[in-house]
């Protein structure tokens, strides 16, 4: 499909364009926050604690005078830095690990599967606490426990893909032709596992997002100067039964960001989807974002991205 | 069947045994070592030599891993670095109030997601459809910490229903009261995993649905609801069961977090503490019994599925 198409059918989408669009302001937000912040998201003021969200201050102020604002603003830049990191560790974990366990020798192949079976099942959570016990928390560690701990499930839903690929006449036919494993590699298998890989980029990156602040806000996650959702979630926490209103705005803004990439996800699986391309109007209800077509089969635990689940094993929420 | 039995047995036991690896290794990334990091700066060099032939550092890693690997095998977890009590002692007694929140969050998931997945699925196209769709489609995207926080914030500030902090020191004693503590942690589990439960089911029922069953019936005059329940609800429920088992692993993980929200001594809350102290004994322990307890569940589910499935079943004759 050509990439224009792509975009078009992607952004036709209910899901897509909401995706699209909460993304785009994230990003913008990110690179403005780096420059600019409607007032400084550290500085405190003992004599403007708890101010309610007026015209100054849209989403008031916490505990030491913190205008909120400002610090859910500042905080899109760790977010960004955060799922853009984690996604593209995933990615080349996840796609590394399944050509792997698909491409090479049979005993290093079926030995890559089972070793890949086997580590699916560990939480994410558990990972990065194992990391936070040896080196201390940080960013980094969100990064790597996502990239490990959700690489695995994109190199299992990837192998079952490059393998259908690997299968196929065009790849024996290159095969023949003296093609190696490198470049059918790169000229055959990742163009046409594409789709499945943007999809689990998207949900590996919606996981990260959702580790970050879970870690965040047990304190392993975000060091204290750096603006993050979890960590402020973490702040307000102590005063929620007092002032329960101010923890909605960093909440609101992890969970329309997770949302963003799951629905993002589900439109790139639709949209890269011939049988469900060719369809111009939805079968059913048009319009409802949420109804999987007809013939999409029940979500199985063998193919966590088929049913475009938001859930892997061990999301740190 | 047997064959399947005993393959799958072997998975839970290799699974076990990287897990082990996996978990020695991370935490002997540690910089310095543990004999340093108990130490501190403080202390001085000849000191942290005492201190790591006490603690058998001095050993080849490999000899320390068998010793650890053998003392796990006898359910020996070893002894705490900060206090010096066996591990397996304090990790018994928080399973104690993390195990009936894990079973409690999962009975309220199941309550939410089943019933209202398949109504959803009944209801598609219908506005009270598309309500429950996107509501779980929002729910699922949740951080589980905040929810917890908005629930503290009704329940605590609104309605003062139920305790939204701590556990009664007595543990089990008065079951009455300890169950009410964990009513509020464990419906906030329920919840976001409803949500999920929810979206795996609807996607299942619509699918049976579809399915030429529910249409035979439904041509006999059976209504499309009674022909679902009828004969399709045992399908449905065995997709739902071959996903349980990531399902529950999510659940533990959401347990370490929503027990740090509500201050319950479970076994997350310690873990979070244990890290923090860096107690590497301790959060090897932890991390293991954790993990184990996340394999052992997705073994006892797979073995039911295959159990239920009869198709599986015919196969295994």
């Amino acid at each position: 499909m050509r990439r224009g198409a792509f975009v078009r059918e992607l952004l036709r989408r209910p899901q897509g364009a909401f995706g699209v669009g909460w993304l785009t302001l994230i990003v913008l937000s990110a690179l403005i926050s780096r420059f600019w912040t409607p007032l400084d998201p550290f500085d405190t003021d003992p004599y403007s604690a708890w101010l309610t969200p007026s015209f100054g201050h849209p989403f008031g102020t916490d505990s030491v005078g913190r205008d909120i604002f400002s610090y859910v603003f500042a905080a899109t830049g760790t977010t960004v830095v955060v799922a853009v990191a984690s996604g593209v560790v995933a990615t080349v974990v996840g796609v590394g690990l399944a050509a792997l366990g698909s491409l090479t020798a049979r005993w290093v192949r079926e030995s890559v599967a089972v070793l890949i079976d086997v580590l699916v099942a560990f939480p994410t959570l558990l990972i990065a606490m194992a990391l936070a016990a040896a080196f201390g928390g940080s960013l980094t560690v969100v990064v790597v426990a996502v990239g490990v701990g959700y690489g695995v499930t994109i190199a299992r839903v990837s192998r079952s893909e490059i393998r259908q690929v690997a299968r196929t006449d065009y790849v024996l036919a290159a095969r023949a032709n003296g093609l190696g494993t490198g470049a059918v590699l790169r000229r055959h298998v990742l163009p046409n596992i594409a789709p499945v890989v943007v999809v689990q980029l998207s949900l590996s990156m919606a996981t990260s997002v959702l580790a970050e602040a879970g870690l965040s806000f047990l304190g392993y996650g975000a060091p204290a100067d750096t603006a993050s959702w979890g960590r402020l979630l973490s702040d307000l926490q102590k005063f929620i039964g007092v002032h329960p209103g101010s923890v909605v705005w960093p909440g609101l803004a992890i969970t329309l960001t997770v949302l963003a990439l799951n629905l993002l996800g589900d439109a790139v699986r639709d949209a890269s989807d011939p049988r469900l391309r060719s369809r111009r109007t939805g079968r059913g209800t048009p319009g409802s974002p949420s109804t999987p077509a007809p013939s999409t089969a029940p979500p199985r635990a063998t193919a966590p991205g088929a049913a475009g689940t938001p859930t892997t094993p061990g999301v740190v929420s | 069947m047997t064959r399947f039995v005993v393959g799958r047995l072997l998975l839970f036991v290799g699974g076990l045994a990287v897990a082990s690896v996996l978990i020695f290794a991370t935490l002997r990334l540690l910089p310095g070592d543990v004999a340093q990091a108990i130490a501190g700066t403080t202390g001085s060099p000849e000191q942290v030599a005492a201190l790591r032939q006490q603690l058998g550092l001095d050993r080849p890693v490999v000899v320390q891993y068998l010793d650890w690997a053998g003392g796990l095998v006898r359910l020996d977890l070893g002894e705490s670095l900060v206090t010096g009590t066996p591990v397996i002692d304090e990790v018994l007694d928080k399973l104690a109030v993390t195990l009936p929140l894990a079973a409690l969050s999962l009975v309220f998931g199941l309550l939410i997601g089943i019933p209202l997945g398949v109504t959803s699925a009944l209801r598609r196209g219908r506005a009270s459809g598309v309500v429950l769709g996107t509501g779980a489609q929002l729910l699922a995207a949740v951080p589980v910490v905040w929810a917890g926080m908005l629930l503290i914030g009704v329940f605590a500030v609104t309605l003062r229903l139920l305790p939204t902090q701590g556990f009664p020191a007595d543990g089990w004693s008065e079951p009455g009261r300890a169950l009410r503590s964990l009513v509020l942690p464990a419906l906030t589990i329920g919840i976001v995993e409803g949500a999920v439960l929810l979206r795996f089911t609807r996607s299942a029922a619509l699918g049976a649905l579809d399915q030429d069953y529910v249409r035979t019936a439904a041509a006999n005059g059976m209504t499309r609801s009674r022909a679902l329940v009828k004969h399709g609800l045992p399908n449905v429920m065995l997709s739902v069961v071959s996903i349980l088992g990531l399902q529950v692993a999510g659940l533990i993980v959401s347990a370490v977090v929503i027990e740090q929200l509500f201050t319950l001594p479970g076994l997350g809350r310690m873990l979070v503490t244990d890290v923090g102290r860096r107690d590497l004994t301790k959060v090897q322990g932890e991390l293991m019994t954790l993990t184990t307890l996340v394999l052992f569940i997705g073994l006892v589910i797979d073995l039911v599925h295959r159990r239920l499935d009869p198709r599986l079943r015919e196969g295994d004759r």
